[in-house]
């Protein structure tokens, strides 16, 4: 491996949520390429710990690409430089020694500050709240292999159900939509057969919930997918589209 | 107090349908007077929520991270057992029941072990109408791997990521109750203690995590399903924020600790790469269906390997030693957790391990490529490929892997009785927190398993039998045992936010985790765990004159969290280190050095030590009382394990 090198970090610090933020600079010594980008935090934190200086917040848990904590806006991209990972994936080998590296938290009004990084991102539960399940009680239920589901259906569900909660698609858009993240979910359930019977109250309920919050309207550009670490692919969107209007016009009686 | 398992009476496979008769049932009309209280949203407490909600009870469910969908059950990768035989390979719930008291080193209860290969198929079935999106095979049903320890295909999953969409399933049930208006969720709100009135868990303390307020709340019953202890190691799968706070604070107010030393260290991971790391990552046991465990044949080999002189793939195949294979023909890579990466551990001992470091055993997958073609690899096992090229900037398709044990799981947890209660009446473990089902050692894919069993299929029912004997009158929030409570975690959080020390809590964890690894990990001695306890006894006196806590209560203070974290995975390593001192035998993933057979394999002493330790807290500073469950087995004969 190379050896060491040196960062100048410009990091959001705001208090809390009412606080105003602003940037404050901090340098990163010897960082080792080997590092994640979190790890290159926890290092500096360390530091501004052992000086007495009120660490930086940032959320993150499973560190490994999956629970959807961590976010950060890294030189103007969510989950920074590179395509289809998580920030807590992203390791510093991806960085030249000497670079500025600018840290935001998620910028949408949907999306408020908690305090420096961490941003309140309970709107997209309550958006799954409205009807991101299948209604059936734990019991009673068929045998698991009573329905037959082609591979290339249940293959394409799954693609959509690997969505991991992020935001980050939502940090993207200059809309603050989170068209995105909603259609995974809706086409996850209108693909399979289990999610039928309430196909079109569910895109309803959880298109409706999504506006309620706050989330800015979809036009198409894109930057959505082109940031999503799952690779959730912007046909999900047109899928909900065509439920949504299907819902509204033809089929209220199922809504 | 005498420890009851409450084990009903009757032929093995009776005994569930013949328990679950016989509990007292609340009628319908009153569920809805309850409230029960529910801290985690794994796939333990996410299960067990919804399905109190559905029943009609009140549920108050907590997690610490800011949405119930990302407890740490969403990094599970590798999958699910459940004993369907849709292979037709010869598994039935006995088999699935045997293999598991097996892996386990007759280590756990056969009840309750039956039990949970008798509901296994129900949480399959359970998922699926969920939506969760298994893996398929063309004919449009359900697909099957192989997982250690057993020689039959059990193991549903969905490509590598089973845990999430698990957990998804179980978070849309809950969502659905939390929508109904049945369960009310508290996200980012940390649990600190457990409010105990006239001997019965009633309600509990937490934080909240943004605005520092200390509330209470108050239920007939508390469920704790908040996960494993693995972070006692500092290293290891978990995710960060794992923790042991919920149960150790429980364990202080009268729950008995059962099996703390129990930890499972799983033989694939990506080994470490420098003093800045923070967590290691799991390279899922599914891989060693197709990968092939080796390391060279001699040291000298292994050498100019470490000197980076050669590479992996330039070794011939006559100089290579899949020492898995060599050594146990009839389950080969597939050993089980604890045989595997004691192995691995013998080869890096010999001097014969690879990486730069030398700490490292390689899993090679060239074969399986040449087999299946590039393509069916990656359909497989492609996000695992991923994600280890992002970690070590390395091809796996092209060389083979390093990988080395590291902690996993910890089958320790709160002693339960049959019916999930700890010792405190009213008190529940559920999941990962309770010691129950896996015995010294848990198979792959079994954790899963279990978390959902005992949400699904176990809690709804023997919470009732509780329930309707203490009565639907409302708990009151008034009982001074609330206020004194609320107190003494104020009065902590105050002290910890006097510590202005020189040394940061990260440090503290950080030598926790290099005492435990070395005389608590993976072999374990005498002598070593008698200086273990020395040092951590120490430690915690250092840490409560030296640590600095930053900050004040009323802020998101992850200063503050941390310390509280780890001031007691403190003094739960010095209970895991009595506990493996008690037990001088080997078994499972407990390595006692003193206690192996010819060939170096656990060797168990069943005359002394079939029973579960049971660890009863008797105050600050008090050395704790050791109570023994004598496990009776009647069903299986007890053998040394056997792999070859
Ligand atoms: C990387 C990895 C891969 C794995 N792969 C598999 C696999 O393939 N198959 C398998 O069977 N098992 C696997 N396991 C094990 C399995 O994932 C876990 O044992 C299981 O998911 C634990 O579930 P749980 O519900 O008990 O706890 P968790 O999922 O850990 O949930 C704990 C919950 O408790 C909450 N909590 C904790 N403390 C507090 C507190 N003080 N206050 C408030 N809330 C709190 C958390 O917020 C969380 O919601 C894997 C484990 C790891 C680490
Ligand atoms: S769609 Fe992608 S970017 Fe948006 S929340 Fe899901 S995983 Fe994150
Ligand atoms: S910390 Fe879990 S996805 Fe990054």
């Amino acid at each position: 491996m190379s050896g060491t090198m040196n960062l100048k970090l410009k990091v959001w610090r705001q208090p809390n949520s009412e606080a105003k933020g602003s940037f404050v600079n901090y340098d990163a010594a010897n960082v080792s390429p080997d590092m994640s980008f979190l790890e290159m935090l926890d290092v500096v934190n360390e530091d501004l710990v052992k000086k007495g200086e009120d660490p930086i917040h940032f959320d993150h848990d499973c560190r490994e690409g999956i629970c959807g904590m961590c976010s950060l806006h890294i030189n103007g991209r969510p989950h920074g430089p590179k395509q289809a990972i998580t920030t807590c994936q992203l390791h510093m080998r991806s960085f030249q020694d000497g670079q500025t590296v600018t840290i935001e938290p998620w910028r949408a009004k949907a999306f408020p500050v908690i305090k420096d990084l961490a941003v309140d991102r309970s709107a997209f539960d309550r958006i799954q709240q409205t009807g991101g399940f299948v209604s059936v009680n734990t019991g009673g239920v068929p045998d698991a292999n009573a329905i037959a589901i082609p591979k290339p259906v249940a293959d394409e569900a799954f693609n959509s159900a690997t969505c991991i909660g992020c935001g980050a698609c939502v940090a993207a858009c200059k809309n603050a939509s989170a068209m995105l993240f909603v259609s995974a979910k809706v086409s996850q359930m209108a693909l399979l057969p289990q999610g039928q019977p309430e196909r079109y109250r569910r895109v309803q309920a959880m298109v409706t919930q999504m506006d309620e919050e706050g989330f800015g309207s979809c036009t198409n550009t894109g930057a959505c997918e082109a940031e999503c670490p799952k690779e959730i692919k912007i046909t999900n969107i047109a899928r909900m589209n065509r439920d949504f209007f299907t819902a509204k016009f033809f089929k209220q009686e199922e809504v | 107090m005498k420890l009851d398992a409450k084990i009903p009476e009757g032929p093995l496979a009776e005994k569930w349908s013949k328990h679950k008769f016989n509990l007292k049932l609340v009628n319908p009309a009153n569920k809805r007077k309850y409230t029960v209280i529910v801290v985690g949203t794994g796939l333990a407490g996410s299960s067990a929520a919804a399905s109190l909600a559905e029943l009609g009870y009140n549920v108050k469910a907590f997690c610490y991270q800011d949405s119930p969908r990302r407890a740490h059950s969403i990094a599970a990768q590798g999958g699910i057992n459940a004993a369907k035989n849709y292979r037709n390979d010869g598994d039935s719930v006995y088999r699935l029941f045997y293999d598991t008291i097996k892996g386990g080193d007759y280590r756990a209860r056969e009840a309750n072990v039956y039990r949970l290969a008798e509901v296994s198929v129900n949480i399959i079935d359970q998922c699926v109408a969920q939506g969760v999106p298994f893996a398929r095979e063309y004919g449009g049903l359900l697909d099957n791997r192989s997982f250690g320890g057993a020689q039959v295909s059990r193991t549903f999953y969905a490509r590598g990521q089973t845990g999430q969409q698990l957990l998804l399933g179980a978070y849309s049930a809950l969502n659905r109750q939390i929508h109904e208006g049945k369960v009310e969720m508290f996200s980012r709100h940390e649990m600190l203690d457990v409010v105990v009135v006239d001997g019965q868990a009633k309600g509990v303390v937490v934080r909240d995590m943004v605005t520092g307020e200390i509330e209470t709340h108050a239920g007939h019953a508390v469920l704790l399903c908040t996960g494993g202890y693995g972070n006692v190691f500092y290293l290891s799968t978990n995710a960060m924020g794992c923790n042991v706070t919920a149960a150790w604070r429980a364990h202080k107010r009268g729950a008995y600790f059962g099996n703390p030393c129990f930890t499972q260290i799983h033989p694939t991971c990506i080994p470490v790469t420098g003093d800045h790391q923070s967590k290691l990552t799991l390279m899922s046991e599914s891989l060693r269906n197709d990968g092939r465990v080796w390391v060279p044949k001699t040291k000298e080999l292994a050498e100019q390997i470490r000197s980076g002189k050669i590479k992996a793939s330039e070794i011939k195949e006559d100089d290579r030693d899949y020492f898995l294979e060599r050594k146990y023909p009839s389950f080969g890579n597939l050993v089980p957790r604890d045989v595997a990466s004691r192995n691995a551990k013998e080869m890096v001992d010999e001097g014969r391990g690879v990486g730069s470091s030398g700490v490292a055993v390689y899993l090679d997958f060239a074969d399986a490529i040449q087999r299946l073609g590039e393509d069916a690899v990656r359909a497989k096992y492609g996000n695992l490929f991923d994600m280890y090229y992002q970690i070590t900037d390395e091809n796996p398709y092209k060389e083979p892997m390093r990988i080395y044990p590291a902690v996993h799981y910890t089958m320790g947890g709160l002693w339960v009785d049959y019916n999930l209660q700890t010792t405190v009446p009213g008190l529940y473990a559920l999941g990962e927190a309770n010691f129950s089902d896996h015995g010294a050692n848990r198979l792959g894919a079994s954790a899963l398993m279990q978390g959902l069993a005992d949400g699904y299929f176990v809690i709804p029912y023997t919470l009732g039998d509780y329930l309707a004997t203490i009565g639907p009158k409302a708990v009151d929030e008034k009982h001074p045992a609330f206020a004194e409570t609320k107190k003494a975690v104020e009065d902590r959080i105050k002290q910890l936010l006097s510590l202005k020390g020189n040394k940061t809590v990260d440090e503290y964890h950080r030598e926790l985790g290099k005492i435990m690894w070395e005389y608590c990990g993976m072999a374990r001695s005498e002598e070593g765990l008698k200086k273990a306890k020395k040092m951590i006894q120490e430690l915690k006196a250092d840490f409560w004159k030296n640590a600095i806590v930053l900050g004040k209560n009323e802020e998101f203070n992850q200063s503050l969290e941390k310390a509280g974290r780890v001031a007691d995975f403190i003094e739960l390593g010095e209970l895991m280190i009595d506990d493996a001192l008690d037990r001088t035998e080997s078994c499972g993933g407990h390595f006692r050095i003193e206690s192996q057979t010819e060939e170096g394999e656990a060797k168990r002493d069943d005359e002394k030590y079939a029973y579960v330790a049971a660890w009863e807290f008797k105050g600050e500073g008090q050395p704790e009382a050791l109570h023994k469950e004598e496990l009776k087995f009647e069903n299986v004969k007890l053998t040394q394990r056997s792999y070859k």
